[in-house]
């Protein structure tokens, strides 16, 4: 039995306790940046946790994840633009819009797999792109500012930098924990078998791709709340959100912190924004390094980083 | 006539569609590896064929040079990373050429600058050319598709008539057979992805006149080979050229009729926010339709 | 017609040029322990899949306990009582033993629609799962990673996960593939064993276990039933000596 004070456990507690105690070093170093720079962070890891959990747990290869970025943020902005600015009302329509568009593509999507799948999630994500950038009346492509962030009458004040990040790190947290529980759950079980041996699930009487679809309809929700997230954090959506390259970025994440471990995304999140952020200061053609490195971490490191640990543990 | 223009502009669409798809189909279907670099090749093509053209002064002459280095700039790719891809999962294929595209869009930043690239074409070739009585097309496009078809009918022969064109044909459906037949695997894999990326590489250096020469061109039409790889059929380049003439026209008719067909079944406003919207959705309206009726595509090459 | 617990009727199935299924016909009745032998090629194994759903037939009926099931996704079939083992192992490689054979009783225990309650932790699963395992034996790799098991154990974690599925139809394609000696004759005591509960189909290469086992071979050449009958009338077939002729080596075991 693995022991619990394994290194992997020990980092995840010092990087869950760092994020917690975030807002206080910010407070204390007077580093504004820092505290907005993470919110940035934690939403997204929220959405690639949302990703890892049909790419790790469900073997689906889904290239189109940035979409519920889009439609999660075009919720919120839509309805703060119509008047309704009420979180109580945007959020839950985040989640249903998120969920139901979820729904129609996996069930074309998953008439396919492997290579096809991977095409088809994207050329999908990307035609969402393509009607929001066709939205005149939304702001077309120059995107929509929302000009107040959702209010939850005098619950909270989202505005308050410090309290929408504890917010954010609220859905994070609990975003991993749910997903913690539907991956060891009777569900969860069936969606890794499947993934595993399709073949033997079937078999022994599982309908698979209903698993599956009920699975990628669970991460869409989940990234719709990042995107409602998201776009009250940069007060504006617009399609670039939902561009196909911000979908590859989270599968970077998630691949780089290790596809499959429940923290795993979380941790990518981190590395591949705060690299990205030191990246772009050294210097402005970051991409000319991330590029190829992210070709040496596909040959070289496959586990992630949370595989690296591992095996640092295991030794 | 604007029905004929806009139709003759879909089938050339489709065409240059046809050549991007041809050379992914080929590449995923004797390598089996995913290649979203494809796209850059494009994008390339198009600013070798820029650059050459400017130096040269010859529009021919810098189009060819601009062909050769994106066939050079191919073979090279494979040779230093992408070959220690092969046989690895997809997604592997998926992450390294996501990284490759990265890294392609800075460089092109890097060396050429952030804004495009203009392509001006030389007077003989702007001129129009009546087709038929009373109906003019520009000379330009119409080598377009002279071009495009005279490729597809070579890439035809190549692939049914040549012993070549058997090894791809072969390795499409079988891919352990090639290798038992004996032949030289790696370089029939760099003579086949550098052929993807010459097809990759003349599709942009002939759409570059048309349309600005950009960083980020390749992704959008990449997208849009993917669909038509999926409509028309896995592993099948007739399906590839079926569907790309489809979806060429679709879109193409579709982006200059639909708008006013809508304007006369709903109020202006109504048509005129919703047909850009409409019309940027119907192809990937189509590739649903046919997963939902077809999932293997409407040409499957072979049955596995 | 109610008394056969599996009925085939003109099975039909061509692959191209090929007719692997050509007009086959068989019985198995409830309680008896049905072999299915025949030379490498003869279709065993895309008759199982087509029994079983992985395939599709070209034309022809099959019956299982009365209903028409030739055009049942596989799924589905398992549902109705019907199991199988795969010649090729197919098993969760990255789950221990016991998650493996809980699955498999999972599937037959209510839906799998929960998303919050830990599975491992449902005690009925779990003791199914144990009971199971060490019906074949397994009882103490019941926490080994199916990668880790041998490939006799893992064989023996097939049948377990067919058993848990509580079938009325047993479909073993070649169970004893790739076992010594001591533990092919541990497979056909458990055979044994098990024909008592389940009616059983088998398929198998290993002579000395088919004749040991069945009440009735049906003995297949190139998709067609040639010969169906008790054993020692199988044994003295003409024609079914004549199509083992040139397959001497079918008698004697694997491994």
């Amino acid at each position: 039995m693995k022991p619990v004070f394994n290194l992997r456990n020990v980092v995840v507690a010092l990087v869950v306790a760092g994020l917690i105690l975030l807002p206080v070093y910010s407070a204390l170093t007077g580093k504004v940046f820092i505290l907005t720079m993470f919110t940035r962070i934690i939403i997204l890891a929220l959405a690639a946790a949302s990703l890892n959990l049909i790419m790790g747990y469900g073997g689906m290869m889904s290239f189109g994840h940035a979409a519920y970025l889009g439609i999660g943020g075009y919720a919120v902005g839509i309805l703060a633009f119509e008047g309704i600015g009420s979180g109580f009302i945007q959020w839950p329509v985040a989640l249903l819009a998120s969920a139901l568009f979820a729904l129609v593509i996996g069930a074309l999507s998953l008439r396919t797999r492997g290579v096809y799948f991977i095409m088809i999630t994207l050329a999908f994500a990307q035609m969402a792109y393509y009607v929001a950038s066709a939205l005149s009346r939304y702001g077309a492509d120059d995107g929509l500012t929302i000009y107040k962030r959702s209010s939850f009458g005098g619950l909270i004040d989202l505005s308050d930098r410090t309290q929408f990040y504890y917010v954010c790190l609220a859905c994070l947290l609990g975003g991993v924990y749910l997903i913690w529980r539907i991956v060891n759950s009777r569900f969860g079980l069936v969606v890794q078998g499947v993934r595993s041996n399709e073949q033997r699930m079937q078999a022994v009487g599982f309908h698979a791709n209903r698993y599956r679809l009920v699975c990628f309809v669970i991460s869409g929700t989940i990234c719709g709340l990042a995107g409602a997230l998201l776009a009250n954090n940069t007060d504006f959506v617009s399609p670039a959100v939902m561009y196909w390259t911000r979908s590859g970025d989270l599968m970077v994440m998630v691949i780089l912190g290790g596809m499959g471990t429940l923290f795993g995304p979380v941790i990518g999140a981190i590395v591949f924004l705060v690299l990205e952020e030191l990246l772009s200061q050294v210097t402005e053609y970051w991409a000319l390094i991330m590029g190829p490195l992210l070709l040496l971490i596909v040959l070289f490191a496959r586990g992630g980083i949370m595989g690296l640990l591992g095996r640092f543990s295991r030794g | 006539m604007l029905v004929v223009e806009q139709l003759l502009n879909g089938l050339q669409f489709g065409l240059l569609l046809f050549l991007l798809a041809a050379g992914l189909t080929l590449v995923f279907g004797i390598m089996d590896f995913v290649n979203l670099a494809h796209g850059s090749l494009y994008m390339m093509g198009a600013y070798f064929a820029a650059t050459f053209v400017a130096w040269t002064g010859n529009f021919i002459l810098g189009a060819v040079m601009a062909l050769g280095a994106t066939l050079l700039l191919g073979i090279v790719l494979e040779y230093v990373a992408l070959r220690h891809l092969y046989g690895r999962d997809h997604l592997d294929h998926v992450l390294a050429t996501f990284g490759l595209i990265l890294f392609f869009n800075d460089a092109v930043r890097l060396i050429w600058g952030p804004a495009g690239l203009a392509l001006p074409l030389p007077a003989w070739l702007t001129v129009p050319v009546q087709i038929l009585p009373g109906v003019y097309y520009p000379a330009y496009r119409l080598s377009i598709i002279v071009v495009a078809l005279l490729v597809a009918a070579l890439l035809y022969v190549v692939v049914m008539r040549t012993r070549i064109g058997m090894l791809i044909r072969a390795g499409a459906s079988n891919r352990e057979m090639i290798g038992a037949l004996g032949i030289n695997i790696k370089l029939l894999f760099t003579l086949v992805f550098g052929l993807g990326a010459a097809l990759a590489g003349l599709a942009g250096l002939m759409q570059a006149p048309i349309l600005t020469v950009q960083i980020g061109m390749g992704e959008n039409i990449l997208i849009l080979a993917f669909v038509i790889i999926v409509i028309g059929g896995i592993g099948s380049i007739r399906g590839a050229f079926m569907a790309a003439i489809f979806v060429g026209m679709i879109d193409t008719l579709g982006r200059a009729f639909l708008p006013d067909l809508l304007r006369k079944v709903l109020s202006s406003t109504a048509a005129s926010t919703a047909a850009p919207a409409i019309s940027s959705m119907l192809v990937y309206l189509l590739m649903a339709v046919v997963l939902v009726v077809r999932p293997e595509g409407l040409f499957p090459a072979a049955k596995r | 017609m109610a008394e056969h617990l599996l009925r085939v009727e003109n099975l039909v199935r061509r692959f191209g040029g090929l007719v692997a299924t050509d007009n086959l016909s068989l019985e198995v009745v409830p309680g008896e322990l049905h072999a299915i032998i025949g030379p490498n090629g003869a279709g065993k194994t895309t008759l199982i899949s087509q029994l079983t759903g992985q395939l599709m037939p070209n034309s022809g009926a099959i019956h299982f306990a009365g209903r028409d099931i030739t055009a049942l996704p596989s799924y589905r079939r398992s549902g109705l009582g019907l199991a199988r083992s795969f010649q090729i192992t197919s098993l969760l490689r990255d789950f221990t033993a016991a998650d493996n054979v809980a699955l498999a009783a999972q599937a037959h225990a209510g839906h799998s629609y929960s998303f919050w309650a830990n599975a491992r932790k449902e005690r009925p699963l779990r003791e199914a799962a144990h009971a199971a395992l060490a019906r074949v034996g397994l009882a103490k790799r019941a926490d080994v990673l199916v990668s880790e098991l041998s490939h006799g154990e893992q064989r023996e974690l097939e049948l377990a996960v067919a058993l848990a599925t509580k079938p009325q139809l047993l479909l073993l394609d070649e169970p004893m593939a790739g076992l010594g000696v001591t533990e092919s004759q541990r497979m056909v005591a458990l055979l044994k064993e098990l024909r008592k509960e389940v009616t059983i189909v088998l398929v198998e290469h290993d002579m000395e276990a088919v004749f040991a086992l069945a009440d009735r071979i049906t003995v297949l050449v190139y998709g067609r039933v040639i010969a169906c009958g008790k054993p020692d009338d199988i044994r003295n077939n003409e024609e079914v000596k004549r199509a083992y002729l040139g397959d001497q080596h079918a008698v004697t075991r694997h491994g």
